[in-house]
């Protein structure tokens, strides 16, 4: 990030287009020192996979994996790495408003504090939380069904990597040029091109169209793949609610994305060949891009929290030793939010003068999304009162989610009152109430589900002391940041300020930087537990079915095994697995010959040159470019060559899997 | 492969029993994988159609609908579009036939009439924006050429598509999977005359009369 006010001359060669030394911010020393400390790594990294020779597995058995649990677990390996870096960004602006009262200038200027606001966003939603869910959702939903792997297994090998260019083109602007500084959704005329010269829109603009690729095909995956690879016997509602949860979720990015890759389209050929759709002359309307973002904006949010809505049902049920209270009405209501989800957008922008009957329109359909949030709550604790719950990690984050989330819907319905709105828009009481619902909706659930499924993907429990410290530190810490954020919205205090004269809002913000520091301890609780835990796998070790669970994911082996399952399941009703154990489920010792889909380097490749493309055209580079997109085409088209794309695991593999597995 | 016998002492309900096979008896989700896929590309054309209901009356004092369209080249276009459906169908009919000739036939009078489609288009934005009345001479022109071009590379690259699988029929014959591949062709293929019938309607005709 470049930090001089001027930025730049804009100077355009055939070669390098308008990339020039003065772009790479070499006299920043915070940013060669990152850059510094990550080539380091980077080297130690390399170092290590040599002296191991780990190259070649990691290549064979990873990267050109279509194994939907080894891509689950890589999106959450992304989800963590970009955490890190989106929770910089929160330090860095907790840091900044801390000081920056009364004429302090604080220690970062305007433009680079811009960018910090824009990269936190874009990171943590597009990066850090779809990543999550993502992983989460290809991990265990085929698990849950019965099924060997998702519908299009390379279509998800795809999908993941074109997620990780577009998070590899975020981070590249931090070392090469610029990030936007147009806040995360990039509302023109500010982000057209007469008000972000410079690189670091076009980065935003490439960056999420790549990554949105990826998302729209593995939504479209997912839905097949609940559709069509269901375990024998399995009728819809015999699913998992987390399965329910990730067709309802998936059903919404396949309808949602689409609207965003349309509208980022458009504000691209606004700033690539001068059109006007969102232009304030030449019959342009901006305000048609912040309806279309919003119309994929709103869905979006529910994209993160339905599936963690399952995440907690599952968990509910397996602690309590019940069936989820409510079964058809949690579904029923997961299925109203979905709908709903995309009549309400304009309740982002009731400012924007539509009158009092839209306003009041989606005033009221945002507040009827609270009536089937709520019956899930009561059908989360009803599922706990008079059952014997069991608090483990996960339960706690349960509990914490409960609580946190309800007050954050709480808020939520305040502001969906359009004169409250009047008065909140932009204020730091909405930045509070979308973090209370993400944190303690979404963030929370992550950590519940890492803690819940992990024995299942690595065949150990976390560490328990260390999974309780990070909860309390990311539940205490949350409060302390983000209570103080609603008093200062009441009192006025707009989002995204550099600096602020009133010098008494200075204690409320510096408490929400202590907050932000009991969060970092939280997060650090954890990367320490998974080191931990990792150490003392033997001690930690658990058969299968360490927690007494309900539904299939829980009959595999842990680690499971490619096949999954080494025999078909039938299924004959809701917790399968729970009924199974009750009757003595033993697998049986015939096994026969398993059909899979084999590992392609396709994706990868295509990926690879979708990422050249992304950076051809954030810096000009024509050539580059024209090359790298006809590479991708190639690509492509050569992998439709292959028709050599599945292989068969004889029995006797199949036999020593398994006794590998009831060994361990 | 026959059914597995797990060791279940309950009843067991539901489809599965002695007659069921197992595994690949899954139907291939190809169709209906594709058909999401259809469908979420139909919300982008749905994303770009309201745009250009909400913008394509912004002239900017440049001209309008009366000014540039003509109805008669217009109508060639979609007959050329509209036919080469047709001759999709034919080829489909070809291929349930198990005639791989006359299915490369149809398929290349297919790749014909739909070249004929983009051609005329190519030279019409080439008209359009050699009289001065290109992409950024207003808002009414950005949302026309963004739709209609949009739908243009949707044809091209179906015809690249096209001309791949005609290749790759010809080398492995109607196998299965081919057929699979010529049917989800054809699905897009249609899926492409449809949206140019809305094309067609709410571009050019409504804006005409």
């Amino acid at each position: 990030m470049a930090t001089d006010a001027v930025q730049p001359a804009e100077v355009w060669t055939p070669f390098f287009g308008r990339l020039t030394l003065d772009w790479i911010p070499y006299h920043e020393p915070i940013l060669v020192g990152t850059f510094g400390a990550i080539v380091l790594g980077g080297l130690v990294l390399l170092a290590i996979l040599t002296k191991y020779r780990l190259w070649v597995p990691l290549w064979k058995d990873w990267i050109t994996t279509i194994d939907h649990k080894k891509i689950g677990i890589m999106y959450m390996i992304l989800g963590f790495i970009m955490f890190v870096r989106g929770f910089a960004d929160a330090l860095m602006m907790r840091a900044q408003q801390a000081m920056a009262a009364g004429g302090a200038e604080g220690y970062l200027p305007p433009h680079h504090f811009d960018q910090v606001f824009t990269a936190h966003g874009v990171i943590m939603i597009f990066f850090v939380a779809m990543a999550f869910v993502t992983g989460i959702m290809n991990y265990v939903m085929p698990a849950q069904i019965g099924a060997r792997d998702v519908a299009f297994p390379f279509l998800n090998n795809f999908s993941f990597w074109m997620t990780v260019a577009g998070a590899l083109l975020v981070n590249i602007s931090l070392f090469v040029g610029e990030f936007a500084r147009v806040g995360w959704l990039a509302f023109p005329p500010l982000s057209g091109s007469d008000y972000s010269t410079g690189p670091g829109m076009d980065y935003y603009l490439w960056s999420l169209q790549i990554a949105g690729v990826g998302t729209t095909l593995s939504g479209i995956n997912l839905v097949a793949t609940i559709f069509k690879m269901r375990a024998p016997g399995m009728k819809l509602f015999d699913m998992p609610v987390f399965t329910w949860t990730t067709l309802c979720t998936n059903v919404l990015i396949v309808a949602a994305f689409p609207v965003l890759t349309a509208t980022l389209a458009l504000l691209t050929l606004d700033r690539y060949l001068g059109t006007h759709f969102f232009t304030n002359d030449m019959g342009g309307n901006a305000m048609m891009y912040v309806n279309l973002i919003w119309i994929w904006g709103h869905p979006e949010v529910y994209i993160l929290i339905i599936p963690i809505f399952g995440v907690f049902s599952e968990i509910v049920s397996t602690f309590s030793g019940k069936p989820l209270f409510g079964y058809k009405t949690m579904v029923w209501a997961t299925a109203c939010i979905m709908v709903l989800s995309f009549v309400v957008w304009l309740h982002h922008f009731f400012t924007m003068g539509s009158g009092a009957n839209v306003n009041t329109f989606f005033g009221i359909t945002t507040m009827i999304i609270a009536v089937p949030t709520g019956v899930k709550i009561f059908n989360w604790l009803f599922t706990m009162y008079k059952g014997r719950v069991r608090f483990e990690v996960p339960m706690l984050w349960t509990v914490g989610f409960l609580v946190t989330f309800t007050i954050g819907g709480m808020t939520g319905v305040l502001l969906a009152v359009p004169p409250v709105d009047f008065q909140l828009h932009n204020t730091l009481f909405l930045i509070a109430h979308f973090h209370n619902v993400i944190i303690g909706g979404v963030v929370f659930g992550v950590m519940a589900a890492v803690t819940f499924w992990w024995p299942k993907a690595f065949g150990f429990k976390l560490d328990d002391r260390w999974g309780k410290r990070s909860f309390w530190f990311w539940c205490i810490g949350f409060y302390f940041a983000f209570m103080p954020l609603y008093a200062l919205g009441l009192m006025g205090v707009t989002r995204r300020m550099n600096a602020y004269m009133d010098s008494a809002w200075q204690i409320y913000f510096v408490i929400a930087a202590f907050g932000a520091g009991l969060i970092a301890l939280g997060i650090a609780s954890t990367f320490i537990g998974f080191f931990v835990s990792i150490k003392n796998r033997k001690a930690l070790a658990c058969g299968p079915d360490p927690w007494n669970g309900r539904t299939l994911e829980w009959a595999m082996q842990s680690p499971p095994a490619p096949y999954n399952f080494p025999q078909e399941v039938h299924v004959r009703g809701r917790d399968e697995w729970w009924r199974m154990k009750q009757e003595g489920f033993q697998w049986s010792e015939i096994y026969e010959p398993i059909h899979m889909p084999k590992n392609t380097a396709s994706g990868v490749l295509i990926a690879a040159f979708a990422l050249v493309l992304g950076f051809a055209m954030v810096w000009y580079i024509w050539w580059l470019a024209i090359v790298s997109f006809f590479a991708c085409l190639a690509i492509g088209i050569a992998h439709t060559f292959n028709y050599n794309r599945d292989y068969w695991i004889p029995e006797s593999d199949i036999a020593k899997q398994e006794q590998k597995g009831a060994l361990a | 492969m026959t059914m597995l016998d797990t060791p279940l002492t309950g009843r067991i309900e539901g489809p599965a029993g002695p007659a069921h096979t197992a595994d690949h008896a899954h139907a291939s989700p190809t169709p209906i994988g594709f058909w999401i896929y259809l469908m979420s590309d139909c919300i982008i054309f749905g994303c770009l159609f309201a745009t250009y209901a909400v913008l394509g009356y912004g002239y900017a004092g440049g001209p309008a609908p009366h000014d540039l369209f003509e109805p008669g080249f217009v109508a060639w276009e979609t007959a050329l579009l509209l036919f080469s459906s047709i001759t999709f169908g034919i080829a489909m009919l070809r291929a349930e036939a198990h005639d791989l000739k006359g299915t490369t036939l149809w398929l290349i009078v297919t790749g014909l009439l739909g070249l004929g489609f983009i051609a005329m288009e190519i030279y019409e934005f080439n008209h359009l924006i050699h009289i001065g009345a290109g992409p950024d001479r207003s808002a009414f022109l950005s949302s026309f050429f963004v739709l209609v071009g949009t739908h243009g590379l949707h044809v091209t690259g179906g015809l690249i598509w096209l001309v791949t699988l005609t290749i790759q029929l010809n080398w492995k014959g109607l196998t299965s999977a081919n057929m699979q591949r010529l049917s989800t062709l054809s699905m897009f293929w249609h899926f492409l005359d449809l949206v140019w019938i809305g094309v067609f309607s709410f571009v050019y005709l409504v804006r005409l009369v």
